[in-house]
């Protein structure tokens, strides 16, 4: 009998190790012969621990389950309370496009074999023989843009770097995700990190690099464990080092952990952590391709976006442009957080409508109260109120209504959401995270979360302020985190004005 | 609650330079050692001894201002011992749109203190997204991480960090 039990961080969080453990007994008890396999997550994080059984029609879902539930599945799986029947079967799973997420959750994460068996390798070995500029056009014609944030355009920062001339050229992987509401670069390191290292190693073919780092943020302490194992492996197996696949492209992989600083998923101030130094953010130009890390050409790309190259190069540019609508093309792992029934990730291709994202998948509220905002891509992204619903998810329609997709998480918050309060917490965020350079950035958000509690307190002069002072940030911050702090801030009192309104009762 | 109890005792000045050594010995000739260095001295120590910024310093061809101010902007790196428990909150949005606030009374009143403090052997701090936001809210108990945080969630951690 083939059990498979999640080792991803958040299964882990709901109790999938102690499942796991009873697993084991309970088969020991019934002196069953089981072959219990820790795999990445599906991603359904709502029916987390989700456990499946093997049978000849097909992966078995079972969850969320607890120990007490194991028993059964041993002795009447059938009526199992907790049976949810193939799992591929699973709406939320089926009506997904899982290109960059197909392993997660089907393979061990460390079984270099089964990443083969299921379709890995082959765009590394395409790479392998192909001319690098060959490899940079591929990457440019499939459309894909950066997941960390900005949206640019992959193939172009590339280019660059491949015709920088230089001793030495890095790829740098962008794995800090700060972002609340955000886990894909997660759920992916810890679910199928060959995939990673395999996008990291075509980027370093096709730039002339042969040295990468990815760089995690702390917080993630099973994501790195996974990541340093999955490099040894790959190094032992000849996919990475001194000859990538047999070819005369080498490729050293390191990981690197962060410190606790969410400026240091700003790309400039990651290459200054990744030197040894403060994580300030640098002023650009010069720009990380020409100069990043050590002061040489670095690709710095997040996660996501090198773990979407393997299969780019798999299945050709033209499939994955195929994907998505306008200028944003192929597909987007979204990931649906906060206050919702069916939380996790979900990879579609682009286009489809907030609405669709919030209510048919993520099934609406938790709480079962109405939805009142959604704020999408992360502590920078604006609110959104339910007459947004029917915007498009892509870069530009996001951008058009005084917002950004991020890094695609979704955070939803329901009727009893304090949209002052939230504003005020994302004033107090930037002020504990700025990295300090510029003024409206440091000194800004103190006086924001200050200005804010005026507001709370019934004087009515703060809130031309807080408009005054959002403008000041927006134009004098260097970087995104003072920039963009003022997003869910306006977005907060453009959408929910009434909350904004100082108490008249309080007052009179 | 029993007042005071012992943090863990720093290090014998012995074991501290021998320690220090063999960390900076492991690094030698990475590109940008610092932040590994202070991390393996972390996992060493609980902690980044200040007695340590000569030695990176030198090793590194750094001014002792220069890891100090290193070891200061990272809000992971601790200067002095950390408590036996350490209980990370999750503050970040995901986590408040479910019920942040309440969980966060709820797990004070249980442990008896404030978010930011340390009482004892116990500390409790906030955190910023440990990328468990769909099984929000979340906490990291020590390296154990635990999604949906609820009363009996919240009452087993309180027993725990007693024990
Ligand atoms: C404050 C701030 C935080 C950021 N955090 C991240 C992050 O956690 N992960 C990430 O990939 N990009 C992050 N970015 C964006 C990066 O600066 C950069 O655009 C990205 O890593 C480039 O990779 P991509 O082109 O593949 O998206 C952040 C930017 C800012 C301003
Ligand atoms: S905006 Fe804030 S975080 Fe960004 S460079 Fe300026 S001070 Fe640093
Ligand atoms: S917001 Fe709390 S875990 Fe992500």
């Amino acid at each position: 009998m083939k059990v498979f039990v999640p080792i991803d961080a958040a299964a882990r969080a709901c109790g999938a190790d102690l499942v796991a453990a009873a697993v084991v007994s309970a088969a020991g008890l019934r002196g069953v012969e089981v072959e219990l396999i820790r795999t990445g997550t599906r991603g359904m994080v709502w029916l987390e621990p989700l456990v499946e059984v093997e049978t000849e029609a097909g992966r078995m879902a079972f969850g969320p389950m607890t120990p007490a539930d194991v028993p059964a599945l041993f002795d009447a799986p059938e009526s199992h309370p907790k049976a949810l029947g193939l799992t591929e079967e699973i709406p939320f799973l089926k009506r997904q496009t899982r290109l960059t997420f197909a392993r997660c959750g089907v393979i061990d994460p460390l079984d270099l074999a089964a990443y083969e068996a299921t379709g890995g390798m082959a765009g590394l070995r395409k790479a392998s023989v192909t001319k690098p500029e060959e490899v940079v056009d591929q990457i440019a014609a499939s459309g894909l843009r950066g997941r960390g944030g900005a949206g640019f355009p992959t193939g172009i920062k590339w280019r660059t770097v491949l015709h920088a001339k230089a001793p030495q050229k890095y790829i740098v992987c962008n794995a800090d995700e700060g972002d609340s509401g955000s886990f894909a670069d997660r759920m992916l390191m810890e679910g199928d990190p060959f995939t990673l290292i395999e996008g990291m190693a075509i980027a370093g073919i096709a730039t002339g690099a042969t040295k990468g780092f990815v760089y995690i943020r702390s917080e993630y302490p099973d994501a790195i464990r996974v990541m340093r194992e999955a490099v040894v492996i790959a190094t032992r197996a000849g996919m990475i080092g001194a000859s990538v696949l047999g070819s005369a492209h080498a490729f050293d992989l390191e990981i690197r952990v962060g410190a606790g600083a969410y400026v240091c998923g700003e790309e400039t101030s990651l290459l200054n952590s990744l030197e040894g130094k403060r994580g300030v953010v640098r002023a650009k130009p010069p720009l990380p391709a020409l100069h990043g890390f050590m002061g040489r050409p670095t690709v710095v790309n997040n996660v996501l976006s090198l773990a979407a190259v393997p299969w780019i190069m798999a299945h050709g540019a033209q499939a994955y442009h195929d994907i998505g609508v306008g200028r944003s093309r192929g597909t987007i792992p979204l990931q649906i957080a906060g206050n919702v029934k069916f939380g996790g990730l979900f990879e579609t291709g682009f286009g489809i409508t907030l609405g669709e994202i919030v209510m048919e998948i993520g099934g609406g509220t938790a709480s079962g109260r109405p939805v009142k905002a959604v704020q999408v891509g992360g502590p920078l992204g604006a609110y959104h109120p339910v007459s947004d619903f029917g915007l498009a998810f892509c870069y530009e329609e996001f951008a058009g209504q005084g917002g950004l997709i991020g890094h695609a998480g979704l955070v939803v918050h329901d009727e009893a959401a304090d949209m002052l309060g939230l504003a005020r917490f994302a004033m107090e965020f930037c002020a504990v995270e700025s990295c300090g350079k510029c003024t409206p950035c440091r000194i800004g958000a103190v006086r924001g979360v200050e200005t804010l509690d005026r507001l709370r307190a019934g004087d009515t002069a703060a809130l031309p302020l807080i408009e005054d002072l959002c403008e000041t940030m927006k134009l004098g911050s260097l970087c995104a985190l003072g920039g963009f702090t003022p997003y869910p801030v306006l977005s907060a009192i453009r959408n929910f004005p009434e909350e904004f309104m100082p108490q008249q009762e309080a007052a009179e | 609650m029993k007042d005071a109890a012992p943090v863990a005792l720093p290090p014998a000045p012995a074991r501290l330079s021998e320690g220090i050594a063999e960390v900076l010995a492991a690094h030698e000739g990475q590109e940008g050692a610092l932040l590994p260095i202070l991390h393996d001295l972390q996992a060493e120590f609980g902690y980044v001894p200040p007695e340590s910024y000569d030695a990176i310093a030198e090793a590194l061809r750094l001014s002792r201002a220069e890891v100090a101010g290193v070891v200061g902007f990272y809000h992971d790196f601790r200067a002095a011992p950390a408590a036996r428990h350490v209980i990370k909150l999750c503050r970040a949005e995901a986590c408040q749109a479910m019920n942040g606030a309440a969980t966060q009374a709820r797990l004070e009143h249980a442990l008896g203190m404030k978010l930011g403090e340390t009482k004892g052997n116990v500390a409790l701090e906030a955190v910023y997204c440990l990328g468990l936001c769909a099984c929000a809210p979340a906490a990291m108990v020590g390296d154990r991480l635990v999604g949906r945080l609820d009363d009996t969630a919240i009452a087993a951690i309180a027993e725990e960090v007693r024990a």
